[in-house]
């Protein structure tokens, strides 16, 4: 018996970490493949040489280096910070449908993106740092309003969305009131896109992943028994304010940092962790999966928004088609008792 | 190994309302101990509050002489193990993840998974008859499955008190049956403690060594059952007319409620 | 965005009841401080009238008067929109909770307002389509088409469209919606110019044919609706004891979201997306009738104008000369509203 239960361990171990494998192959496929393509094309070896500093080549370096490879490494960040976050949010609030994007931390980040683009004329720095800001702000917000005795994840979904559409009319007000070149801006950052990124936010983005996955591992166990409720898990000797606490935390600084970085990108962080948990199992713990398909969807938007389409789209765009597909597939998963796939 | 879990001056409760008042329990060592009594007389408070769950307005919970909230959570938990009323199952785990789960107290970061983990959860498998089922995602099973899966993550846990928020709800009778004689196993055959709550009464006087009635958050009866339960208390604790007879299989108290329709004049006078 | 599962209250909440002959009553003063509500739409503003004006502009109307002319070509037309989108919101709110069994079911769900920008900016992009009267047609159309297809894809399968399956559905036809639009307005500036402006819910700008093309069919769902109270209690019970109870289930669900369809995608195409005015006043309608649709729906209807009209009020007059939209004085006086009511009311089942 002892030895059926350590091998079945075992054998779910190795099937996951060889699907993580794949999935970190995939993207860096994806990766390579985003700075091969464009109006100049760099061949395979070349990108990699070039982008991994192995050899020097000034026609090569320019294209990949300065003008590729930020996006290409944006694409990676944004989506592994918006997978991991979705993740730990639908996890920590019991949801599959719940997601940053609409509980109102994205639109708290639009809001002051939106206020730093039209009424102070940032530049991207700044409107970065407000988006970051206005991230915080409004978890901060949802969180202390939702907060009696404790957190329910139904409140706090459902504060969210209130102070989303409160964030959305003011920003609708504000985009309405502008000059026509300020609001076009703003509507463009609006629906995201991996290529706006500047280098020191980029440099942030990928500092506080190195610094928040690795804590997020760590929390991945007190979270494995959250998820049983909290009696239970309070029953297994697990903190429970703290641990979600700090979760939330990790879940909010992601997903500020990749709004920060790159708009508000919708649906990423919604289907990342339902799709890394589908191919991994559920009992990996998944976060590295999630970070990992978020990334794939990330970089493939982008591939599909610049070089498919004939028009040069934000990636914002094309990850709303493919939510769309997602959720009629949880809709037609749905079995009687109304619970999600 | 020994414990002593008791509560002195205890008072609980919910936003404004005390729920337990005032009161004062020895849970009985390597015992089987019953907590019965009507709709929110707070028996589930109760066991939620010696758990640890709820911190109390008043008084204290005792454990082996220290109060409970003055333990580390780990640490009680590696002691004492609670399966609540409605646990929540994350969607698609399989039975032997949520029962490995139950090992949380005694893993940590430097001490992943060892074979001391496994050995758990196996007992904990075949003790509750589920080791067939290891495989199989929780949401297939049947209702009476998958309490047995739950009180084997119980199990696995490893501890030494083990507490259950009405586990024989929703379950058919041959499974509360079958659940009941597991704890006495588990009671009679590794000594553990064992505190369950039962909406059941006859269930609660056949299984319990100690049973504890309670009535709006006070306790009004406590003892072995054949020594404490009789018509006057039933009726204190349910408001319901009953005779109380030896049951025939084990000779525990058994409630015979009388209703309006079927105790025959005839019947009454002779029974009285 | 409505969650997956329906929220459940662990507790009964007695149903609250007050005599019909009180509610009778309360709702005749209802309607006149709805006529009071109407007068100050029509006198207030960054220009005052008197009653004396109203009264000339229509009997004696004299072109040259700026003010009668205001009258007239403005107040009573956004008055009267006013009235007729806020019934519409108001009505076509209780009966997407009801049918969801859902406090939280709000119209933008389905995809109306999703379906009506993208026609919008489709229309300006391919048609050259310009002005208010056109979009009215463009946003109608596509509330229309978003809608169908919502249900559409929520009725596959055996069940038909439960309220979880349309609330994904609806997230879906969103999603694939907003893409659309968002893909136009980065690529046409008219398109995005016109859209910024149409997305702020308001009654500036809309006149006489405005309302002309929406009020015929604005009129046509509020008389529906105010006969669906039977059907929505029904419902209120759960879909299987509405069954045991005889109702025809697929019919009355269809019948209901088609209601709401109708007349929300009129009030979208009249005023651009108006929100959480269809969610909040039925609460509050709730709270003062009780449980029973036949009073919920009567007092929806009056009300949600008066809290409409009331939020254009104070929107024309707090930046005077200039005007707040009244999209944005419900957004941000309705989400606190909304997010107190979560917070110390437990939102308890329909």
């Amino acid at each position: 018996m002892i030895t059926v239960v350590a091998t079945d361990r075992r054998t779910r171990r190795r099937r996951s970490s060889a699907v993580t494998a794949a999935l970190v192959a995939v993207a860096f496929a994806l990766f390579i493949l985003t700075m091969m393509i464009g109006s100049y094309y760099v061949p395979a070896w070349d990108v990699i040489t070039s982008a991994f500093r192995l050899r020097d080549e000034p026609s090569v370096d320019f294209v990949v280096r300065d003008l590729r490879l930020p996006t290409a490494t944006a694409g990676v960040a944004v989506g592994f910070a918006l997978g991991v976050s979705g993740l730990l949010f639908q996890k920590l609030l019991g949801n599959p449908l719940a997601s940053p994007d609409f509980v109102g931390i994205s639109s708290g980040a639009s809001m002051f993106a939106v206020s730093a683009i039209i009424l102070f004329g940032a530049g991207s720095s700044m409107i970065s740092a407000s988006a970051l800001a206005g991230a915080l702000v409004s978890a901060f917000i949802i969180y202390l309003l939702a907060w009696r005795d404790g957190i329910s994840g139904y409140r706090f979904v459902l504060i969210g969305i209130g102070l989303s559409q409160f964030m959305m009319s003011i920003v609708g007000y504000i985009i309405a009131r502008a000059e026509l070149y300020e609001a076009r801006q703003a509507m463009t950052w609006l629906v995201g896109t991996v290529g706006q990124a500047g280098t020191t936010e980029l440099r942030v983005l990928i500092a506080a992943l190195l610094v928040l996955v690795p804590a997020a591992l760590v929390l991945q166990r007190p979270l494995r028994v959250l998820e049983l409720g909290d009696d239970t898990a309070k029953a297994l000797g697990a903190h429970v304010e703290l641990s979600r606490l700090a979760l939330i935390g990790v879940a909010i600084v992601l997903i500020g940092f990749a709004t920060a970085v790159a708009g508000p990108i919708m649906f990423v962080a919604l289907i990342a962790g339902p799709i890394a948990q589908r191919i991994v199992g559920h009992n990996g713990g998944g976060i590295i999966a999630a970070g990992l398909v978020g990334s794939i969807i990330v970089l493939g938007a982008d591939l599909v928004a610049h070089h498919v389409v004939p028009v040069d789209l934000p990636t914002g765009v094309i990850t709303g088609i493919i939510g769309a597909p997602y959720l009629i597939w949880l809709l037609a998963t749905v079995n009687r008792e109304g619970r999600g796939g | 190994m020994t414990h002593d879990l008791r509560a002195e001056n205890l008072t609980l409760g919910y936003s404004d309302v005390d729920v337990v008042r005032d009161l004062d329990v020895v849970i009985p060592d390597g015992r089987i101990t019953v907590i019965v009594g009507a709709n929110a007389c707070g028996k589930s408070t109760l066991l939620r509050g010696l758990a640890r769950l709820l911190r109390p307005r008043h008084g204290q919970v005792i454990l082996d002489g220290k109060s409970v909230h003055d333990l580390k959570s780990i640490d009680v938990a590696k002691v004492l193990g609670l399966l609540p009323q409605s646990p929540v199952a994350p969607d698609g785990i399989t039975v032997g993840d949520l029962v490995g789960r139950g090992r949380y107290p005694h893993q940590g970061w430097f001490r992943q998974w060892s074979a001391d983990d496994d050995r758990a959860v196996g007992g904990a498998l075949e003790a509750t008859g589920t080791a067939d089922l290891a495989g199989r995602n929780i949401a297939e099973l049947s209702g009476g499955q998958r309490q047995r899966v739950w009180v084997a993550m119980a199990l696995a846990q490893d501890t030494d008190l083990l507490l259950l928020d009405e586990p024989t709800t929703f379950l058919d009778i041959n499974h509360q049956v079958e659940l009941l004689d597991l704890l006495t196993d588990l009671n009679r055959e590794s000594g553990k403690t064992i505190v369950i709550v039962l909406h059941d009464l006859n269930l609660a006087c056949r299984y319990a060594d100690h049973i504890i009635a309670m009535k709006q958050g006070v306790i009004v009866a406590e003892g072995s059952p054949t020594d404490v339960i009789d018509s006057a208390v039933v009726t204190d604790v349910f408001g319901l007319a009953c005779d109380v007879v030896p049951d025939p299989v084990s000779g525990t108290p058994m409630i015979v409620p009388r209703g309006r329709h079927h105790a025959s004049r005839e019947r009454v006078i002779a029974a009285s | 965005m409505t969650l997956l599962e329906t929220p459940t209250t662990s507790r009964e909440t007695a149903p609250r009841h007050r005599p019909g002959s009180g509610l009778a009553a309360g709702l005749v003063v209802l309607v006149g401080v709805l006529l009071v509500v109407c007068f100050f739409s029509i006198t207030l503003g960054s220009r005052g009238v008197g009653v004396p004006t109203i009264w000339k502009a229509f009997t004696d109307f004299n072109p040259g008067s700026a003010s009668e002319t205001v009258i007239r070509e403005m107040r009573v037309p956004r008055t009267l929109i006013g009235v007729f989108a806020g019934a519409a919101l108001g009505l076509s709110g209780v009966i997407l909770q009801g049918v969801t069994r859902n406090p939280l079911a709000d119209p933008g769900i389905m995809g109306i307002n999703a379906g009506a920008a993208a026609f919008i900016v489709f229309g300006i992009m391919i048609l050259g389509v310009q002005g208010a009267i056109g979009y009215v047609w463009l946003a109608f159309l596509g509330a229309g088409v978003a809608t169908v297809t919502v249900y559409g894809i929520a009725s596959f399968g055996r069940e038909g469209a439960t309220p979880v399956k349309l609330a994904l559905a609806g997230a879906a036809v969103t999603a694939v919606l907003t893409s659309l639009t968002s893909a136009i307005i980065m690529t046409n500036v008219d398109a995005l110019n016109e859209l910024r402006f149409w997305q702020v819910g308001s009654l500036a700008g809309r006149y006489m044919p405005v309302f002309w093309q929406t009020a015929p069919f604005i009129a046509l769902g509020l008389v529906v609706a105010m006969f669906t109270g039977r059907a929505l209690n029904g419902l209120a019970l759960g879909e299987d004891l509405a069954l045991a109870l005889g109702q025809r289930l697929r019919l009355t669900r269809l019948l209901l979201f088609v209601t709401v369809a109708v007349l929300c995608g009129a009030a979208t195409a009249a005023c651009g997306p108006i929100v959480l005015v269809g969610l909040i006043v039925p609460h509050m309608a709730r709270f003062i009738c009780g449980p029973d649709y036949r009073w919920i729906l009567p007092y929806s209807l009056i009300l949600t104008p008066i809290v409409l009209l009331a939020a254009d009020i104070f929107g024309r007059l707090v930046v005077s000369p200039g005007e707040l939209q009244v999209g944005v004085v419900l957004g941000v006086i309705g989400a606190p509203a909304f997010i107190l009511l979560v917070r110390y009311r437990n939102l308890a089942e329909l």
